[in-house]
């Protein structure tokens, strides 16, 4: 998720991307460094296996589905890059895999962070994955690289969630295969708050009556503010980042924000700046500190505090996001799915895993059970649902979220959104004015 | 006389090398010769091993180099004396693979287009783009595919909704075919074609995965092809591809795409098909840097502030370090050792953590500076534009002032205390004996310290991105950089930070970087130069 990245994640990142930078254009160097060698290619063993196995060819298998012809295995490799929640699953499925067709599968694991930008690099030297993990969001960079090929759902797609699919469609094409929904959702203390809020206001006046520090909590930067998180109040004001085209895509071109829903929406946030219900000096960690410490019955987070909150002994419900305007509050959603290199040279072999080992509820539900967000896969999804109360809550928000727009377009409204936001929360200048300023800016930005 | 000398002389030097080396023999002995051949023999090995793979891979250039390299390592050691050489190797070829030849990748970055959407060749480009404009007709049905052979040509049998048996190739249209079995939905025998099992699919994946079907003869009407080769589906493509003339045809509008020359395949009224591809553009980057007012203005800001950070960042620590060592040199002071000791410890911890730990003390209502220090006021510490510079230069001066009470400690003990005896006798007052004399010659081994300490905060990154990540943004400025930036920090935001990464650009002003860095340091230490003259 570019919102919550690490400070930490990306400066390994950068050196990372220094490293990689020498890798990527030969590392041959005759020091002695066993570094040099890199692996043969395994062009050699599919020829050789292509001439013995050309023979025994005319035997008309019984078996329809090719993917289960044990006998006449084939040979080639797959290699997949994922993180490590998602490695230590999908072992699992390549071993399947594997004594299923003969493939290969080499799982490298790497730190989710990093896949977006060594992939793009790395791709083009030839020494990429055939599929990696990832977000949605990043399928701008990735189709504008010429990184990423599309995968075919075909009618598997049905099976999926909707928002799912939509997250990996890009210009008309998906490109991924969806393996979990992840968005935020209020958390509720249930001793504090023995119910869940209608609204805005009426949250607001709960946790008055609950008597803690903080009425509402929602962790904030003091320069940019986190408009990730308060997008969900901004949809309430009617006022979306983009709007869509007809079919139902994101249009860069219709800067909706800028339209009177956005500025209603900066007159509340500087409403609620100046009442101190939203506080910029409060960071994420700290709203998560003030929560588990019992200060306050409302944060306003993601599935990945809940752990936290429930180790600290916080009876903890998951409740649709209370609306400030007077429509629907929308958060955005973080697809994370597989997808294809364009220079993979084994697509089939990497659409079959895909499709017909990855898509399958089983492994949908493994994925789930490790990672602990909401699955893709709408049986997978439905039954995770029925079992676990906490990501019923998150599923059924995320349910009415919005994908986070992928478009590169996106680039330019991160750059000027949060700063924009902190300026009207501090209460730096008129609110409407500022927040025309900010739509200029992004307007001129994109052009 | 003379003769009878130089033969002598010459004798004499013949007679050193000949003991030279049969010491040199006798010392390495038989043991470390062995080692030696075993070493150099791996060495070999590996660089045999490498090459090869690299030739295989038509890594012709990166090849050579290794089997050049190898060689001459070899050489080196196999010969007799060349001291210096051996000495020197090892060293030269990390140079050569961690420095020089990153210099010279940005080098030639920085006169590229290197950046999202330019980011590979352009066969590259060509091909994704492809791939990415194969649209599948929309609500069109999914067909059961089965792949076919004949006399090595690859086909396709499909069965359609109403279990009709369809056959094509990529030069004949789908065609109903007679006389094929089919079973579940799926064909599995066809008359004069061999059906291929998934192994063989696998192993003509790129084949297969690249053939197109015509659904009929009107090519309109799209093409049936398969990415699992077990079903197909019809598509269209957005964009045919002439090789001959190089161009890109969008078939719906017929509209033609040529190679613009700047990456990327243009119409004539200048729309863009992404991705595009990685060239040489010259000094556009360099051109774009001075010129393009949106970069010009933020950077000559940057570039003052840089400046400003640098200067301030040595003089505050240098003053602090030099008066903190000069107080904990004195005799009088009792159990100096001690205090030298806490003195050092902010220079033990990681730079990086301290900056985060200092980000929280900063914070405007729960840090401890606010609340602890000034008594719960409400001060913007990194909020506001002037406090954030402050702030910094006041972190920096306690990740900073140890190493400076370090060397000038050092340096302090390194004058003879004689000579402040002497001035002292001569009535100078201790001030002016500490100005007059002592500073002077510290200057001498301190200057070129300072230099060194001036460029590395310079280009001090870590603690800039993890103190204020370069912020407090400026919202008037209209572009994504803060007013603690610096030019490093705005290097790395350019290049890696948002959805449009631009190396391009960021290596050029990587370049820029180090041409400031490197003069202001030629220009200082000719002046440092004058001071030895002092001694």
């Amino acid at each position: 998720m570019t919102v919550n990245t690490g400070r930490i994640t990306t400066m390994t990142a950068l050196l990372g991307l220094g490293a990689l930078a020498l890798t990527s254009c030969g590392s041959g160097d005759g020091s002695g460094d066993a570094g040099a060698a890199e692996p043969a290619d395994s062009e050699t063993t599919e020829s050789e296996a292509a001439e013995s196995e050309t023979t025994d060819s005319d035997t008309t298998d019984s078996d329809t589905t090719e993917t289960e012809g044990g006998e006449d295995a084939a040979s080639g490799s797959l290699t997949i890059w994922a993180d490590a929640n998602r490695a230590e699953v999908l072992t699992d499925v390549a071993e399947d895999f594997e004594s299923d067709t003969g493939i290969t599968v080499e799982i490298v694991q790497q730190d989710f962070e990093e896949i977006r930008d060594q992939f793009v690099s790395q791709v083009p030297t030839g020494e990429g994955p055939d599929i990696a993990v990832g977000a949605h969001d990043w399928l701008g960079v990735l189709v504008n690289n010429g990184v990423v090929a599309p995968v075919e759902l075909g009618d598997a797609a049905a099976e999926f969630e909707e928002i799912a699919v939509d997250a990996w469609t890009y210009e008309g094409q998906t490109y991924g295969l969806p393996y979990s929904i992840e968005n935020i959702a209020l958390l509720r203390n249930t001793e504090l708050a023995p119910e869940a809020p209608a609204d805005f206001e009426e949250m607001i006046q709960m946790g008055e009556e609950a008597g803690t520090e903080y009425p509402f909590l929602v962790g904030l930067d003091p320069n940019e503010s986190d408009p990730y998180h308060l997008y969900p109040f901004q949809t309430s004001f009617g006022a979306p980042v983009f709007g869509t085209a007809e079919d139902g895509s994101y249009d860069p071109s219709q800067l909706s924000m800028a339209e009177a829903g956005g500025e209603e929406f900066a007159g509340w946030l500087a409403e609620q700046g100046e009442a101190g219900v939203l506080n910029l000096n409060i960071d994420g960690d700290l709203a998560l500190e003030s929560f588990n410490d019992g200060n306050s019955p409302f944060f306003l987070t993601g599935p990945w505090n809940v752990t936290g909150a429930q180790d600290a002994g916080i009876d903890v419900a998951v409740d649709p996001i209370p609306a400030a305007g007077d429509q629907d509050a929308q958060p955005f959603a973080g697809v994370q799915g597989f997808f294809l290199s364009s220079q993979s040279e084994n697509v089939l072999a990497a659409s079959n895993f895909l499709i017909n080992y990855v898509g399958t509820a089983e492994v949908q539900t493994a994925l789930y059970e490790t990672g602990g967000r909401a699955p893709a896969l709408t049986e997978s999804f439905e039954q995770a649902l029925s079992e676990d109360e906490i990501v019923a809550g998150f599923g059924e928000v995320g349910a009415e979220a919005v994908p986070m727009p992928a478009i590169p377009e996106m680039g330019a409204v991160w750059d000027d959104w949060g700063s924009s936001q902190a300026a009207i929360i501090k209460g730096d200048g008129d609110p409407v004015e500022l927040w025309q300023k900010m739509s200029q800016d992004i307007s001129s930005a994109i052009d | 006389m003379r003769p009878l000398t130089t033969t002598r002389t010459e004798d004499r030097t013949a007679d050193r090398r000949r003991a030279r080396r049969t010491a040199e023999t006798a010392g390495i002995g038989w043991k470390l010769l062995l080692l030696k051949i075993t070493v150099l023999g791996l060495l070999n090995a590996v660089c045999v091993y490498a090459a090869m793979v690299l030739f295989f891979n038509e890594r012709w250039l990166i090849g050579t180099l290794v089997v050049v390299s190898g060689a001459l390592l070899t050489w080196i050691y196999f010969q007799r004396g060349a001291l210096p050489a051996k000495y020197l190797a090892p060293g030269v070829v990390f140079l050569l693979i961690f420095q020089v030849f990153v210099i010279f990748y940005s080098g030639y970055v920085a006169f590229t287009n290197y950046g999202t959407g330019h980011n590979s060749t352009k066969d590259h480009a060509i091909h994704a783009i492809m791939l990415q404009t194969q649209d599948r007709v929309p609500d069109s049905p999914t067909y059961q595919l089965t792949v076919i052979e004949r006399s090595g040509e690859l086909g396709f049998a499909v069965t359609t909704e109403d279990g009709e048996v369809l056959l094509g190739s990529a030069e004949a249209p789908l065609e109903a075919a007679p006389g094929a079995v089919v079973q579940d939905g799926r064909v599995i025998e066809v008359p004069d074609h061999e059906v291929l099992s998934f192994a063989e699919l696998v192993d003509r994946q790129q084949e297969l995965t690249s053939l197109s079907v015509p659904l009929s003869e009107d090519p309109n009407a799209g093409a049936l092809r398969t990415q699992d080769g077990q079903r197909a589906y019809v598509y269209t493509s957005r964009f045919v591809y002439d090789e001959s003339a190089d161009t890109l045809t969008n078939t719906a509008s017929g509209e033609i795409y040529t190679d613009g020359g700047e990456g990327a395949f243009v119409t004539p009224d200048g729309a863009e098909v992404m991705p595009g591809w990685r060239v040489n553009v010259g000094l556009e980057n360099f051109v774009r840097a001075v010129t393009e007012e949106s970069i010009r203005g933020p950077l000559l800001y940057v570039t003052a502030w840089t400046f400003g950070f640098a200067f301030l960042s040595v003089a505050t620590t240098f003053v602090m370090g030099l008066f903190l060592a000069v107080v904990f040199n004195d005799a009088r002071m009792k159990s100096r050792k001690y205090y030298r000791l806490v003195m050092i410890l902010p220079y033990a911890f990681p730079g990086f953590l301290s900056a985060l730990v200092w980000a929280g003390m900063m914070n405007q209502e729960f840090g401890f500076i606010n609340n602890v220090l000034f008594g719960g006021a409400s001060i913007p510490w990194l909020s506001d534009p002037w406090l954030a510079k402050l702030s910094i230069l006041i972190v920096n001066l306690w990740l900073g002032f140890p190493y400076m009470f370090l060397v000038c400690t050092g340096a302090l003990q390194s004058i003879p205390e004689e000579l402040t005896e002497a001035a002292q006798m001569d009535g100078a007052r201790p001030f002016q004996a500490f100005r007059q004399i002592k500073f002077p010659l510290l200057l001498v081994s301190i200057a070129p310290l300072l230099i060194s300490s001036f460029a590395f905060n310079f280009n001090n990154f870590n603690l800039v991105y993890m103190l204020t990540g370069g912020g407090p943004r400026d919202i008037e400025a209209g572009i994504n950089v803060g007013s603690t930036d610096i030019l490093i920090s705005m290097v790395y935001k350019v290049a890696f930070v948002g959805s449009q990464s631009d190396y391009g650009l960021a290596s050029a002003f990587s370049i820029l970087i180090f041409f400031i860095v490197g003069t202001i340091s030629v220009i200082a230490f000719r002046r440092t130069r004058a001071l030895e003259e002092l001694n």
